[in-house]
Parts: structure tokens; C-alpha cells; sequence
């Protein structure tokens, strides 16, 4: 059956979830399909997190779903729309064959590590401007619509896949995904500090790849007193560290 | 952007300090009082701010990107199953 307007992915993140539910129980197939379209890359997501392989993520998606079909009758019916279908599949199974508990993939990364590279700004004992920036972040040509549109794409890609396990599954939830914060924490165990470390240095990541490929950083002045430092001019450096 | 020095700000923040608490601003989990901390230094510098810019450009810009899913005869099982569920 082809998607109708009200059954296309998103479309159906702007129901009402008393209404998906209503139709699901009616049987719609469609929006069946649809919601599995909407949730499924992010219950795999969750699931990779914490299992050993793509094969058993999957797994753990199909059966999530399965007893979501199973507990159809007896969800309740909620009026907070779009993503109360996510938390009906996550709370219906999802966490029962995770091998990893995330939290113990979150604290992999260390959650001291600086979000911009300490190079990049005076250093602490500088006589006027101690901490502020040495090579400073200047605009983007891109505007922001066009920065998924263009070669920076694949630039993107690459950061993200390149981020720890952690990073890479909060950032994919939050800003790909859309999950609101705390259906995030709910659905990996963690705490609401714990999820804004992991998102900002993931941001931090990315952003920081942006700045890279673009080059678009320069060297500020402040009287004569910047020390020239070994970071090369304003070209292209690796700024962060890396993953 | 022209070159710009670093600016003298009327608040104690340094820009290293700045971009450790991004993160929570943009999730508007700052104690009110860091936050108009933080927006003061904003107003002085165009460097911290444009960081800012960029940070949240890359949070409203990935929506949708590359989302890998489950495989199609999985997909297809599970509707499969949901007709069985609706006709037992």
C-alpha cells in the first residue's frame, strides 16, 4: 500500500499519538509501516549501542516491534505526539539482550576532555587576554540549509562516524533523529548531564570538521602581544582532537 | 569576519571558559545568572558568538541525515506479522 499524506514518516510524527495508536489497533497497516519508517533507524541506533552486532541490533528492532504488535491493546492512550511511539517500542523490549550497559560505553570517553583544542586560545598566563582566542572561528560560506546539500555532506559523515560509540549514538538521537532530551536518557541509561556532555562534544566535533574543510578561522590581534604559535596560520590544521 | 583582537570584556569569562558551557546554554540548562554571564560576553565578542552560531547551526542542520534502518525483509516480516495480530 502506498503512504498516504497522513501515513508518510513524518507526516505521522505530527499525529497525535492517541490517534496512531487508535488506527493501529483498527488495524492500519500503513500506519504500521509508517511508524516502523519513522522509529526503526533510531531503535537501531539504541540497539547498536549495546549489542554485539548489526545482525543482533536488528534483532533486538524486530522483536521490539513485535511486542509492540503484542502490546497493542494495552498501551495507553497519550496526548504528548511524536515520539511516545519511540518510548512505546523502547520500554516494549528493546533493553532486554543489551550485552554493554551504555553507560559504561559513555564513560569511555572522557568527559573532562575540552570541547575546542586548548592551542586554540592565549594561554592562562598572557598579560591581557589570558584564555580568549589565539585563532579565532570566523563564518561559514554555506548557509546552514546548504550545508547537507553540498561537499560538507560528506564531510559531516565522516565526523560523525568517525565520533565514539557514545557521541556518535546521542548526537544520531538528538539532532538525526529528533528524540527530545529526555527520551534520550530514558532510552540509554543516562543521566541529563552525562547526555549534554555527549552531544557537545560531538557538536564540537562536527563543527569543528566544518571549520576544518572550509579553513575559516583567523588569528586575532591583541596588541602586538599574541605570541606567534605553531598552529600555521589561518589554513587548515587539526584543531581537535582526535576520535 | 575583519580580524578582530581579543576584547577586553566587563565580565570574568575567558572564551576557553566560554565553549565548556555551549553545550549546556544551547540545551538551556544554565543557572540564570551564568547564563546572562554568558550572553554578556556574547555581546563583546564576535568570536565566541559566531561558536555559538556554528554549534547550533550543526544541531538544527542534521535531521534526517543518513538514516540507516533495519533490513527490507525484516520490515517486511514485521508487517507481515502485524496482519497476523489483526487477523488471529
Amino acid at each position: 500500500m502506498e503512504p498516504t499524506r497522513a501515513t508518510r514518516p513524518h507526516a505521522l510524527a505530527a499525529r497525535g499519538d492517541a490517534e496512531v495508536i487508535d488506527a493501529l489497533r483498527a488495524g492500519d497497516e500503513a500506519t504500521f509501516r509508517a511508524l516502523v519508517d519513522l522509529h526503526s533507524p533510531a531503535l537501531l541506533r539504541v540497539a547498536m549501542a549495546s549489542v554485539p552486532s548489526r545482525a543482533v541490533a536488528e534483532e533486538v528492532v524486530q522483536e521490539t516491534w513485535i511486542a509492540v504488535i503484542r502490546g497493542l491493546d494495552g498501551f495507553e492512550r497519550r496526548s504528548r505526539p511524536g515520539s511516545s511511539a519511540a518510548n512505546l517500542a523502547l520500554k516494549g523490549g528493546g533493553r532486554e539482550r543489551r550485552s554493554v550497559p551504555f553507560s559504561a560505553l559513555a564513560t569511555g570517553d572522557d568527559p573532562d576532555a575540552p570541547s575546542v583544542d586548548p592551542d586554540r586560545f592565549l594561554p592562562a598566563d598572557h598579560a591581557r587576554f589570558p584564555g580568549h582566542w589565539a585563532l579565532g572561528p570566523t563564518r561559514w560560506p554555506t548557509p546552514e540549509e546548504g550545508l547537507l546539500a553540498g561537499e560538507t555532506r560528506a564531510v559531516i559523515v565522516s565526523a560523525i562516524d568517525a565520533l565514539p560509540e557514545a557521541q556518535r549514538t546521542v548526537i544520531a538521537l538528538r539532532d538525526v533523529e529528533g528524540w527530545p532530551a529526555e527520551d534520550v536518557c530514558e532510552a540509554l541509561g543516562i543521566s541529563p548531564g552525562n547526555q549534554r556532555v555527549l552531544l557537545d562534544r560531538a557538536r564540537a566535533r562536527a563543527r569543528a570538521a566544518v571549520e576544518r574543510h572550509y579553513g575559516a578561522v583567523e588569528r586575532t590581534e591583541g596588541e602586538g602581544a599574541v605570541t606567534p604559535r605553531p598552529l600555521g596560520g589561518t589554513t587548515q590544521q587539526p584543531m581537535e582532537p582526535g576520535p | 569576519m575583519t580580524r578582530h583582537p581579543p576584547q577586553p570584556h566587563d565580565d570574568d569569562l575567558a572564551c576557553q571558559a566560554v565553549v565548556e558551557i555551549v553545550g549546556d546554554y544551547l540545551e538551556g540548562a544554565l543557572a540564570p545568572a551564568e547564563r546572562r554571564r554568558l550572553e554578556a560576553h556574547l555581546e563583546s565578542c564576535p568570536y565566541c558568538t559566531e561558536y555559538v552560531e556554528q554549534m547550533r547551526t550543526i544541531g538544527r542542520s542534521l535531521r534526517g541525515l543518513d538514516r540507516d534502518t533495519i533490513a527490507p525483509e525484516r520490515r517486511d516480516a514485521l508487517v507481515a506479522a502485524f496482519r497476523g495480530w489483526r487477523e488471529p
